[in-house]
């Protein structure tokens, strides 16, 4: 247990203008689960892709040795033939190919030039009972639940005789029972013989698996923490990720009187005609002037679906039930209405459908609202600049420039640009998706601060969150939605995880 | 920094730019020497440009419209089926020339509206919805043609548009043989270029944006200044501006305002960049899809009228591979694939290019097959390079 299975030595990693690894070392004992831990940008997605050999011997400058071996991986199917498997956060798995197929592909099992399918059925199964997912082998990997798929990955690489398994946050997608189903899977690998480096942002999973944990920070290694020597805890790891203790991450708010009731919605339901069913039964509820209100509940509970639903329906669902903005009903055909009536929506999933990647912190901030800095459909440049300008300094934007692409902003500042976006449109009701998702702890607080600024200036936030301690830590009210139901609302001072996981488990 | 460095850093962080404009001035360059100077000529330079026009336009409507991640392999037999249309509305429908170009226009604009409800509101690919358009259209011309032919076109002012040039002002006795209209223009646009870059520039430093170092500011007017001054300098020395080139230009111009400073050309690009955020950001992604496409069935009605005009009549033929000239001239002007980047500008240089490469293999006598696989291996090269520099970018 206390031989090396890997060493990284003195690793340098330059990009044009930033030095992304700075002399990194980086051991891991044969058979422990090891986590990397590190604020956005610290450079641990670096490390783990130097090691995998997505940048080749040659990049970078310093030593691999694996195996007792010093490796010069000239790309991933060399890290792959040693016995090392990353699964990323983006699952690489092919939606519309079945499970067995997935496994093994790119190593298919042949005779000769032709695949051999009841040897790689056989095989599968195996596999699939080594991660303890029993689903049928047969479905397309589309049909299953994230948290499932993750497990088809795992196995994938199992099939592979991986002695060293990387994974990057893998539990950022997956609610707390998938969760906590994936770490015992890991504790099982290291029960037989498979060493492990976890990838993650949230820290208690952080403590409770691991045995030894490396602290990354601004492309150089902080320190290694053991376990078993008492040395990882929740204060330690946060002061070595930001260099500073911070105690309480969650603002104070001074005022908490609200106002008249910005948002009331009654008898709301929705069928989805592409996945032909129901997704929302009639849900009720309201939002105040000056109000968080926190919505908790599991993935697919049908919180994403809600928020949606009430901005302009996007997804073409049908809808019965009725919106009241300011007493006065709405009907939201298309976002462009709901944004005329003061709500805006930040996305979940900020690079898939938030932000235009492609294009600059400037146009992705002014693009939800440019009629505001266009006099008769020609935009001024120069009103332009100064409203990118003001929310970079409002919402301290890191970014050398407004004209810098937003791809290559590191989560948190892409998030703050999201929300620049959309307070741009002067709302009065913001509908934030998972506002502090892949984010550090640095950038998170930010978030919490500015969020609390908003409402104390007279905004309403309807705060949507999977992280139990940032619903209790910001809402000043909670509703937990469960299979598309409000399964209840808690006033904050009875609010407490349990009670927020016993009814968002209940069906 | 000293001026190779500063030389060497504006070419590499702007290479892809630059790339297509190296690429033209190669081109143009190799076919001057290999014909003793007859490419260069202003005769040939006039026909080069009267020649790319309907190409031009059409490169233009399809840089839109790969802009929004589409692709419309219609627009040929559509132009060509809309110049056979413009030709019965003056021959046989007796219409005045004044009324028969709007109307081919509108019909344009009806046509890529039609392709638009397909894509939008059926969400058919655009891909499927155009080669059906490509069949449809093909067959268009067949019928109306069938009776008659050919069609040749009387109308002298129509025929101008492909062959007439503009108006010299009368009773300068200074330089003789040239045209001084466009003379000044010429001289115009290069005034009006240097003042606006200048203006610009002012600007960005007052927001402290990165700017040239002022030698490479420089040296990049005079070039352009030059650009313009010797193209100008050569068809003045000829007939003068064509009213192809003039109205290319104002298309390119018109298009080139929409894209870089109004908000549908924000809205435009946003759909292209990510059709998710900008739905969610309020844009009507489908009204976008609707004015991408019906501008592009405008430009191939456009388009049909330059070829129509250009030939005098209306073929059973016009029409064909229009379409994948167009979009070989927008790829090669740097249009992305993956949507949401491409400049107007960018593909009327690209149309140069593929129509450079068919006027100096003519001339040169050159074979038609060798001048295919010359041009495929032009289109390739340029993509090659496109991709190659893209990820270096990145």
């Amino acid at each position: 247990m206390n031989t090396p299975i890997l060493e990284m030595k003195n690793i340098i990693k330059e990009f044009p203008g930033v030095k992304a690894l700075n002399n990194v070392s980086f051991q891991v004992k044969e058979g422990e689960i090891h986590c990397l831990v590190g604020e956005n940008g610290a450079g641990k997605s670096t490390l783990m892709k130097v090691l995998s050999g997505v940048y080749p011997h040659g990049q970078y400058t310093g030593e691999i040795i694996f195996g007792g071996n010093v490796q010069n991986f000239k790309g991933i199917s060399d890290s792959e033939k040693t016995g090392i498997a990353i699964i990323y956060q983006e699952l690489a798995l092919i939606p519309e190919m079945t499970v067995y197929e997935n496994i093994f592909l790119g190593h298919e099992i042949k005779n000769g030039a032709i695949i051999d399918w009841n040897e790689t059925i056989k095989r599968a199964a195996e596999m699939l009972k080594k991660v303890r997912l029993n689903v049928n082998l047969a479905a397309k990997v589309k049909e299953l639940g994230v948290g499932k798929q993750q497990l088809v990955e795992i196995a994938k690489a199992l099939s592979k005789d991986v002695k060293l398994l990387i994974l990057d946050e893998p539990t950022a997608a997956l609610n707390e029972d998938d969760s906590e189903n994936l770490l015992n899977l890991l504790r099982d690998l290291k029960n037989h013989g498979v060493t492990c480096v976890l990838i993650s942002h949230k820290l208690k999973e952080v403590i409770e698996i691991a045995d030894s944990v490396t602290v990354l920070r601004d492309g150089q290694t902080i320190c290694t923490l053991e376990t078993q020597k008492g040395e990882v805890s929740e204060t330690a790891l946060i002061k070595y990720m930001v260099g500073r203790e911070i105690d309480n991450i969650y603002p104070k708010r001074e005022n908490r009187q609200f106002g008249e009731v910005v948002l009331n919605i009654e008898n709301w339901s929705a069928y989805d005609p592409a996945l032909g069913r129901s997704i929302l039964k009639d849900i009720n509820f309201h939002v105040k002037k000056g109000e968080i209100v926190g919505f908790a509940g599991l993935m697919g509970s049908g919180r994403t679906e809600l928020a949606l639903s009430i901005f302009g329906n996007p997804d073409g669902y049908n809808i019965t039930g009725e919106i009241f903005i300011m007493g006065n009903k709405k009907h939201f055909r298309r976002p462009q209405d709901a944004i005329n009536a003061g709500v805006a929506y930040v996305t979940e999933d900020r690079k898939g459908d938030g932000l235009i990647l492609i294009q600059d912190v400037k146009q992705n901030i002014t693009i939800a609202n440019l009629k505001e800095i266009a006099n008769r459909g020609v935009v001024n440049d120069n009103t332009e600049v100064n409203v990118a300008n003001e929310y970079k300094d409002s919402l301290n934007i890191k970014t050398p420039s407004i004209e810098q692409k937003i791809s290559n902003l590191s989560g948190g500042n892409q998030q703050k640009v999201s929300l620049a976006k959309w307070l741009f449109v002067k709302p009065n009701l913001l509908i934030l998706d998972e506002p502090t998702r892949g984010i550090d702890v640095g950038a998170k607080f930010e978030i919490y601060t500015i969020m609390t600024r908003l409402v104390e200036q007279g905004m309403s936030i309807i705060m949507i969150s999977s992280e139990l301690p940032e619903v209790l830590g910001m809402s000043d009210r909670v509703y937990v939605v469960s299979g598309g139901k409000i399964a209840g609302e808690l006033a904050i001072k009875d609010a407490t995880q349990e009670k927020i996981m016993q009814l968002a488990t209940n069906y | 920094m000293s001026f190779i460095q500063n030389a060497r850093k504006l070419l590499q962080q702007n290479i892809r730019e630059y790339g297509m404009y190296i690429a033209l001035f190669v081109i143009m360059t190799i076919f001057t020497i290999t014909t003793k100077g007859i490419f260069i000529s202003s005769r040939n330079i006039v026909n080069l440009v009267n020649q790319t026009g309907y190409i031009a336009v059409l490169a233009v409507g399809m840089t839109l419209v790969i802009v929004i991640r589409h692709i419309d392999l219609s627009v040929g037999f559509l132009g060509g089926f809309l110049g056979a249309i413009a030709a019965i509305a003056m021959v046989q429908w007796h219409l005045p020339v004044y009324l028969a170009i709007p109307l081919t226009l509108a019909l344009g604009v009806l046509a890529g509206t039609i392709t638009a409800f397909l894509v939008a509101q059926m969400k058919i690919p655009a891909f499927v919805a155009t080669l059906a358009g490509w069949l449809i259209y093909r067959g268009a011309i067949l019928v109306v043609t069938e009776s008659t032919g050919t069609i040749i076109i009387p109308d002298k002012t129509f025929n101008a548009i492909g062959n007439g040039f503009i108006p010299d002002i009368p009773g300068i006795e200074f330089l003789p043989g040239v045209h001084k209209l466009t003379l000044i223009i010429g001289v115009l646009a290069i005034v009006l270029l240097i003042i606006n870059e200048i203006n610009s520039r002012k600007k960005k430093q007052a927001y402290n944006f990165e700017v040239l170092p002022m030698e490479m500011f420089i040296i990049k007017l005079v070039f352009t200044s030059a650009l313009i001054g010797g193209i100008t300098w050569l068809l003045a020395g000829y007939q003068g501006l064509s009213w192809t080139a003039v109205v290319v230009l104002v298309v390119v111009l018109i298009y080139h305002f929409i894209t870089t400073q109004t908000v549908l050309g924000r809205h435009i690009y946003a759909v292209g960049g990510n059709p998710e955020a900008a739905e969610l950001s309020g844009i009507n992604v489908k009204k976008i899809t609707y004015i991408v496409f019906g501008s592009m069935g405008m430009l191939s009605a456009l388009s049909g009228i330059l070829f129509a005009s250009r030939l005098q009549s209306a073929t059973t033929t016009a029409g064909s591979l229009w379409e994948l000239d167009a979009i070989a001239a927008a790829f090669i002007g740097g249009v992305s694939p993956a949507g949401g980047i491409g400049k107007v500008v960018g593909s009327i240089i690209g149309a140069l290019v593929m129509l450079s490469l068919t006027s100096g293999m003519n001339l040169m006598g050159i074979g038609i097959s060798y001048q295919y696989m010359a041009r495929g291996a032009v289109l390739a090269a340029a993509v090659i390079f496109d991709v190659a520099t893209r990820n270096r970018a990145q």
